[in-house]
Formats: C-alpha cells, structure tokens, sequence
C-alpha cells in the first residue's frame, strides 16, 4: 500500500489550546504523518495523547496552530472558513465516537442522515430522502427508520446512522474517532465489519482512533502510537503489535489483556509506574523519559526525532534507543 | 496469580451461594425482569468473573446482593444468597452495613461519582473504619494512611488530605480500592473497576487488585465486558445473557471448552491475536432480546446459528458438563445434532498449562 500516492499529508502538524495565564495545552507537537490513498492508518494511545486533537485537526475542525496539512497535495486552510467547509465537507468526513451524543436528539434519522446532501449537494428534498434511505439499507438498517429519532436506536444502530451520516457525501478520507469503543463485543465486529465492506466499496482512506490495540491491528495497514501529543512509533501494523520498538509501544501490546487464560497467566507482568504526565508542561527531551524502562541521559536533554528503522524502513521510531 | 495459594479452599463449603436470583424493576412500561434466575457460588480467596454485554444483569446481580437496589422500583421476586451460610438477601440500608463494607467491600466503575466530592480521601476511608469498627478517628485515619499506601498510592500521607477532584482516574481507583479493603472484607466485588482506565492503568489497577487479594486473602467477584481481564484475572467465570447464566465454570473451560453458541460467538467477534492472518470478524447477528417480555424459548435462540426449533419455545435448562462447567443450551441435550465447535460432557478436561 505504500507504493499508493499520498493522499492527506501533515508537516510538523502542531496544535495547542490555550489555557488563562499565558499557559497552553501542548495536544499535538510537530506531527508529520503520511497517509496513503485507500490505506487504513490507526492511531492507538491513552486518554490525552492527543489522537483525537489531531484527528480533528487534519480535517479542518480544529484550527491548526503550526505546520501544514496538504490533500492531494493541495494546502488545506489553517483555519476554516464556512466556505471551506463546504468544499472539503464532501471529501473528508468524520464518525464519532458516541453514538449517544454525537447525533441529535431533536432530529429524525432521515434528516440526520439528509443532512449533509441539503447543506453541499443540488438534489431536491425527494432526492435527498430516497438517498438517505438507501444509505440506511445500505449500513444495515430499514428505509423505514427515517421518521424514528435517535433515542429509538440501539447503541450499534446508531453508530451506523453515524456511519451514514458521514459516507452519505462520498468521502474519500474519513477519520473514524474510536468508532467502536462505546460498543458491546459482539456488535463492534458487526460495525468493523460494515466499516470494512464500505472502504472497500467505496475506496475510502481511514484514519481509525481507537484505544483496543488488537482492533486497530486488525483493521490498519499501518498503525501509529502516540503518546503526550507526539508519535512514537509508526509502521505496518502487526510488526508493531508484534515486535514493537519504542519501550512506550512494548509496555502499551504487553498491558493489553488478551482473551487466552493460558498466555495471560504466564505472561510476566508489565507495568510501568505512573501516568500520562499533564499535557500543560511537558518535559524537555523525550516525553516518555519520565516513565520510561530504558532511560538514558541523553532522553532527558534532546527529543529524539522519528526515524526509520536502519533494518527495516518502513518503521519509523522516535526513541534514543535507535539512534545510530 | 492466584497459584500462590494451592486448593485451600478447596474441600470447604463455598463462601458465597447465590441460587435463582430474580430480579425486577418496575416502570411504566411494565416490569423489566433484569435477572432471570441466577446461581453461582464463589470460593474463598478465589475470583469470579462475571462477564456479560450491557444490559445483560451482571451488575444487578451483584447490586441486589449488596442491597443497592433501589426498591422500589426494584423487586427481589426470588432467590436466596447466603455468605458462610447466613441469609444476606433484601437486608435493608441499615440492617445490610453489617455485611457491607464489613463483609463485602465493593469497587465501582466511575470512582469520580461514588467518592465524595466534598471531603478528603483520608476521611471518607477513615469514616468507613469508624462505622464498621467503631475505632476513634485518629486511628482510622492513621489506617486510611497505611491503606492508600498498600493501594501504591505515592506521598499516602499527603494525598490523605486531598479531595477527589486532586486525583487522576487511575489514582481514585486505588483510591476507591482502599476503601473497600479498609475492614478486610471476606469479599471484593469489583464493577467494571477498570473499564474508565487507559490500558497501562488497567494493568497497574488489576496487578495492585490480585496483589492484595492475595495479601489479605480476599474471595473476589469480577464483574466485566472485557474477556481479556477474564482471562488475566478470573479462576471462575459466570457468562451473562439476557438476565440468565449461559455458561458457567473454570476459566480455562469456558474458554478453552466453550460449551454455550453465545461464548463460542463472542471469542469468534473479536481479532485473535495468536497469528498474522487476520480471520474475518464473525459477528454475532441482531441484538439482545427485550426484557419487558423475554422470549419464551432460549434467549439467545433469535441470534444463535445452531438454533433448533425446541430453542424457540423450550427455555433450556442447564446442562452439567462435568467439573461445575454448566451450559444453558438445548445442544446439549442427549439427541441433539453435534456442533463440531461446541465442547460437550466429556471432552477431555486436562489441558496442559
């Protein structure tokens, strides 16, 4: 898939929030990330790692501090206004995490659904309720359901409203904001799989948040891990899972718990003190040297760069450990 | 991490029965019958979990027996749980706080709403040793001291002092901890104690939780979605579906042996992480069935792929498949077809560790 053309690029992406007192939130640091046309890039990390500042950030709905974000090689605005949304609504789109409080609640499902068509597209109302019909059979549910609210949905049903509310545009990059997560078991591979079937039909490009490593390695071509608004490591998502570099990303696979007794009872226990430290102020030098395993000196004056692997480059790692 | 402690309690009688529980609210839309019949037992120094999707009864199941259900609308309509042998079903709020806290220590999900957010870590934990132990103030506290550092709770004496709010996530976990382990209760029922936390914290919050079962010798009652802390956690496992017990037995049965189509499906849902190749997600098709008017054959039957037309009108019973593994479905009665996935009364139980 790398040999795909670039499709959403960001240079040194950067975004921070303002906080009183002159202090700021440091979400995103300096991220540059490629993503490929029809490749399916996950982004795994804690709460406040920044994965779904830049998530948002990439497609316009923060404004960007620094750097650039290009699509199709063409800049993006750093900050949009109504008319570029208008313009880049139909090609990048968004499925949000919760089904709950993402759709809403004074709206019927066809006019959620709809919604999207009567801001950016010319069809006329018929139009635009047969469409948003056959997207409703199309994610799997009734053409019928149109005139139902979303309360009347299920926790799944409603991520597909999401789905279709996003895709009924024809985007070509959808960044899918942990999609999964406020989902029982048995109906997210119900919705991973609807989401599959739809990428391939449709040719879409993901960018797939989410916090359940053995997910994202499952759905992503490649998979990033970031940690306190930097990327760590990215590359071809079961190398990663399987041999991670970075001690962040090693610590990260070994505290997934996985559904196998056996493997669970001998593994040797990994954890690592701590916590995320506070995104306010962020340690010179490598932001996971406070926590870090294998710290050296040298973590905690320089800020290692994302580098590629010498043996296999198509991993990149930001860490001391690899430097050459 | 509980081999440490090798079949003591082995021969013994179970520390906690709980036979057909049934549980139901009240609304207006008529009653919602939440659990339909639920029997486990739990062993001392042992670890029961609990595992089920949303809605399926699991943490009514456990709120009854601690007497935090609200009644009304809740209603006990049957059932009987005894801990070492005394009734501690419908106890009221006054009667019940001999067994809570003092018995049963209990760990919720969110630690932000079950901790008081008006007075300090150390006071609230204190407070539950002055009510249950009847010790003075100054020695409660020193002891809430002494807890949050067993709970691995850096600076303990100063964080004593702090409110809630001063806490992170995963601290108010160890936290909330703390405070259930406070009067060394016979058992720790944990709610879902990790599923607000990130990954890493999850793992700190479960490996300080099996540290001090063992350190204290406390019987745990898991209570998850996650059948990765099952499997991390767990020596027994109750399966949850639609307010009934599916499947029920060791860990290494219910998952190695899985006898019931709902655990076969939900292993067949998620990624399998033992290879490379990704297998197709399998999902489990449809949705839980209502519990206004639960259906009157199996409650699993509408999404089950072996369904038989006994499944929709016959409730099953549970089947014994030998060494307390039990599973709820018509499969294994004496003429039904074989599934070659489902394992059956008899297949060898010894697995190699």
């Amino acid at each position: 898939m790398t040999a795909a053309a670039p499709l959403v690029v960001a240079d040194k992406l950067t975004k921070y929030f303002p906080l009183p007192g002159g202090r700021k939130i440091h979400a995103v640091d300096q991220v540059t990330l490629t993503v490929h046309e029809k490749e399916v890039v996950g982004l795994v990390g804690e709460s406040g790692s920044g994965k779904s500042t830049l998530g948002k950030t990439l497609i316009g709905l923060h404004p960007r501090t620094s750097g650039t974000a290009s699509y199709r090689g063409e800049a993006l605005p750093q900050h949009y206004r109504p008319e570029d949304f208008r313009r880049w609504a139909k090609k990048t789109q968004m499925i949000f995490q919760d089904p709950y409080s993402s759709l809403n609640p004074r709206m019927t499902v066809g006019e959620i659904v709809g919604e999207g068509l009567k801001l950016h597209s010319p069809y006329s109302a018929t139009e635009i309720r047969d469409r948003a019909g056959d997207w409703l059979k199309r994610v799997g549910l009734e053409p019928d359901h149109m005139s139902r609210y979303p309360h009347e949905f299920s926790g799944g049903q409603r991520q597909r409203i999401g789905i279709a509310r996003a895709l009924i545009l024809e985007p070509e990059f959808v960044v899918c904001d942990e999609p999964i997560s406020a989902l029982d078991v048995s109906v997210q591979a119900q919705v991973v799989n609807l989401l599959d079937e739809l990428k391939t039909s449709m040719g879409l490009t993901l960018l797939f948040i989410a916090h359940d490593l053995s997910m994202v390695r499952y759905v992503s071509d490649r998979m990033a891990v970031m940690y306190l608004g930097v990327i760590v490591e990215i590359g071809p998502a079961s190398n990663v899972f399987f041999n991670p570099k970075h001690p962040y990303t090693e610590i990260l696979v070994a505290s997934n718990p996985e559904p196998d007794p056996l493997r669970e009872r001998h593994r040797r226990s990994a954890t690592i003190a701590g916590e995320i430290p506070s995104p306010v102020d962020v340690p010179a030098g490598c932001r996971f040297a406070g926590r870090c395993p294998r710290v050296m000196d040298v973590c905690r004056r320089e800020t290692p760069r994302l580098l590629p692997l010498a043996d296999a480059p198509d991993r990149q790692v930001a860490c001391h450990l690899f430097a050459t | 991490m509980t081999t440490a402690q090798p079949q003591a309690a082995a021969a013994g009688p179970p520390l906690l029965e709980v036979d057909d529980l049934r549980v139901e609210f009240d609304t207006y839309g008529g009653s919602v019958k939440a659990v339909r019949g639920v029997s486990f037992s739990v062993a001392a120094g042992k670890t029961l979990a609990i595992v089920g999707e949303s809605g399926c009864g699991k943490s009514v199941t456990v709120q009854s027996l601690m007497g935090l259900t609200p009644m009304p609308p809740g209603r006990i309509t049957s059932g009987r749980a005894r801990l070492r042998g005394v009734d501690i079903l419908g106890r009221t709020e006054i009667d019940g706080r001999e067994i809570r806290g003092r018995e049963i220590g209990m760990i919720f999900q969110d630690p932000m709403t079950s901790l008081n957010p008006t007075m300090t870590i150390g006071r609230q934990i204190a407070e539950t040793l002055e009510v249950h132990r009847g010790w003075s103030r100054k020695r409660a506290f020193d002891r809430a001291v002494e807890l949050l550092d067993m709970a691995r709770i850096p600076e303990a004496a100063q964080r004593a002092n702090q409110y809630p709010f001063e806490f992170s996530g995963g601290m108010l976990q160890r936290a909330m901890i703390a405070v259930a382990i406070a009067c060394e209760p016979a058992i720790l029922i944990a709610d879902e104690p990790t599923t607000a936390l990130d990954v890493t914290i999850q793992a700190q919050v479960l490996d300080l939780l099996s540290d001090l079962q063992r350190d204290i010798g406390t019987a745990m009652i898991l209570i998850t979605h996650d059948l990765g802390v099952v499997a991390r956690m767990a020596d027994d496992v109750v399966v949850m579906y639609a307010g009934q017990v599916a499947e029920r037995g060791s860990v290494e049965d219910v998952f190695y042996r899985s006898a019931h189509p709902y655990m076969l499906g939900l292993r067949a849902a998620m990624p399998s992480n033992s290879s490379d190749r990704a297998h197709r997600l399998l999902p489990i098709d449809g949705s839980p069935p209502d519990l206004f008017s639960p259906p009157t054959g199996c409650a699993y039957a509408a999404r089950c792929p072996h369904a038989m037309r006994i499944c929709s009108t016959n409730d099953p019973e549970a089947f014994a498949l030998g060494d307390g593994h039990t599973a709820r479905c018509w499969l294994h009665a004496d003429k039904a077809p074989r599934v070659p996935e489902l394992s059956y009364a008899g297949t060898p139980s010894g697995l190699q560790a």
